[in-house]
């Protein structure tokens, strides 16, 4: 019997062979905390007796969740990070670099093999880069911290596989959502996924890190894109044993949409089509990348977004908010009546500007739904692709993409 | 043993209603995390829960984020027990780190209705009440180290000293 990737990777880590649902020690490549787990996770760390950190080069900190700084507090909080990373020498990325798993990505601080534990849930991301990566809380992570090692129970694995091409005016967040309305918000708990098949080996970086980022809107440990493994003693071999093996037809796949109040209440957009929407925010470590963007600003391009819409727009770097304004974008999004706002969590958490008013719906390309997710428990979210809030926006009413783009 | 009041919830109870975002940056004592327990999931909860009051929820108790003030604030708020047919995987790391007691019963819909009191026998691993009687799976061997030391905090402390004791 063969192993998956997770098995293979952990037995690296582990220095010993496993199977699934062993549990093991294994060593942790990088950490990563951001500045709403970071405090908590110094503050474990230093609980614990901790003096100096076990890998202070691939220990990172991020400050992204609430940039730049709305008070006092968190103020404090902030600099609390800067001084324990001035101290200690691990890597720091202050407010002016952009949404942590976006940095991590761009700053090619994640390499495919890598074991990494995230202090937050989407650390899943880095399966697009052929890592194990996944999301703890910050005690965790200070343990981790401390003697660069964790226990982890090795997952078993389920495998998706698609095959073909998407169509015209369908994206990979369709196709990740159209997964998880199937396999509900438990569908993979505990478990590792492997998305695989030639339809997924054509995705990019950037869409495979959407697809990934999201597995743990399903339950998953982790998710990895077999495309992305070059390394031939991760991939995972034919005879594997899987959980469960799904195939998806990339053709058969149409614009989808999260409706509120939880992730997995995906309609078709035609579905949930004609919804009135106060509210279009495009951004996200989900959807908030220089080809997303490229995608909203093409639909955009000399249109304006219907009155009463208020329209957001948040690349998630600031590199990619540069690239954005060299190519004409922000143009394209200011003309079109957008906000601009800071590249960071900015408005997916509810933490920053942007809140809606009770009743509003708000349509996002982030990766959550949740009442109160984006600062008022009254609001009602929906998430969807970037080229279906761009058309959106335009309409005020939710928007199946495929009718304007055809035109 | 432990017995307590019961407060019901259903699926899919997420870490944001249960330790709203808002609050996640608003530096506090553990005891204040308390206060805010479920404020976005339950009000009546929120403002009546005792100490020693028992939770009994359905699939997927804690998804979301991977804030642990989610089962920290429950563990501050008194709560002695979360009930589920099942959690998410980083509220239950969480929550063995934390040392709340989370316990996996596949019939946890039918303990009971909410404010009827409950028993739990840890040892033999049943569940009562005026409905009967009801099975929850004991934790993993494996992490039994982690419950016993009362979180990762302790378990990681005495782990060190063990290791500096064996040089």
């Amino acid at each position: 019997m063969g192993y998956t990737f997770a098995e293979k990777l952990i037995a690296r880590k582990a220095h010993q062979e496993v199977h699934a649902g062993d549990c093991v020690i294994v060593d942790v490549d990088v950490m990563m905390a951001s500045d709403t787990t970071g405090p908590i996770a110094i503050r474990a760390f230093e609980n614990m007796g901790g003096k100096r950190l076990a890998k202070k080069g691939s220990t990172v900190f991020v400050l992204d969740h609430a940039t730049p700084c709305p008070n006092e507090r968190i103020a404090g909080l902030h600099d609390l990070i800067r001084t324990f990373c001035r101290e200690q020498g691990s890597v720091f990325f202050d407010q002016n670099c952009g949404v942590c798993h976006q940095v991590m990505l761009e700053n090619r601080i994640v390499r495919e093999g890598d074991l990494v534990l995230g202090g937050d849930s989407h650390t899943c991301s880095y399966g697009a880069v052929g890592a194990f990566s996944t999301g703890v809380g910050s005690t965790d992570l200070g343990a981790a911290m401390l003697t660069g090692k964790t226990w982890l129970r090795v997952p078993e694995t389920t495998r998706i596989e698609l095959t073909g091409a998407l169509r015209h005016g369908v994206y990979a967040k369709d196709a990740i959502l159209k997964i998880i309305g199937d396999l509900t918000s438990d569908g993979v708990t505990y478990q590792s996924v492997e998305f695989a098949g030639d339809g997924f080996a054509r995705f990019t970086q950037e869409e495979a890190t959407t697809v990934c980022n999201m597995t743990i809107e399903m339950g998953g440990k982790n998710g990895v894109f077999v495309s992305a493994l070059t390394d031939p003693s991760l991939i995972p071999d034919a005879d594997a044993r899987y959980n469960r093996v799904l195939c998806y037809r990339a053709e058969e796949i149409v614009p989808m949409i999260s409706c509120p109040h939880t992730v997995d209440n995906v309609k078709t957009v035609v579905e949930a089509a004609g919804t009135k929407i106060e509210v279009a925010y495009i951004g996200s470590c989900t959807n908030g990348r220089l080809s997303d963007l490229a995608v909203a600003a093409e639909i955009l391009k000399g249109r304006h977004a219907a009155p009463g819409v208020r329209l957001m727009v948040c690349p998630a770097s600031n590199l990619i908010l540069k690239q954005a304004a060299a190519l004409g974008y922000l143009d394209t999004f200011i003309d079109a009546g957008a906000t601009i706002v800071t590249p960071g969590c900015s408005l997916c958490v509810g933490t920053l500007g942007g809140v809606p008013a009770d009743g509003e719906n708000v349509l996002s390309t982030t990766n959550r739904n949740f009442k109160g997710r984006m600062g008022n428990n009254k609001a009602n979210i929906y998430l969807a692709s970037p080229a279906t809030a761009a058309v959106s926006a335009l309409a005020g009413v939710i928007t199946d993409p495929r009718e304007v783009m055809a035109r | 043993m432990i017995a307590g009041r019961v407060w019901k919830f259903g699926d899919d109870v997420n870490t944001d209603v249960i330790f709203p975002g808002r609050y996640t940056y608003e530096p506090m004592s553990d005891e204040a995390m308390g206060k805010y327990a479920l404020e976005d999931a339950d009000s009546a909860f929120n403002q009546e829960a005792k100490p020693g009051d028992i939770i009994i929820a359905g699939k997927n108790w804690g998804c979301g984020s991977s804030r642990e003030q989610a089962a920290k604030c429950l563990k501050e708020r008194g709560v002695a027990a979360v009930i589920a047919k099942g959690f998410a995987r980083i509220f239950y790391r969480n929550a063995l780190n934390e040392g709340l007691l989370i316990l996996v019963c596949s019939e946890a819909d039918q303990i009971a209705q909410e404010g009827e009191s409950i028993s739990v026998d840890t040892e033999r691993c049943i569940i009562r009440s005026v409905h009967g009687e009801y099975r929850f799976q004991p934790y993993p061997a494996y992490v039994q180290g982690l419950v016993e030391a009362g979180g990762l905090i302790p378990y990681t402390i005495q782990r060190l000293r063990e290791r500096e004791g064996e040089k």
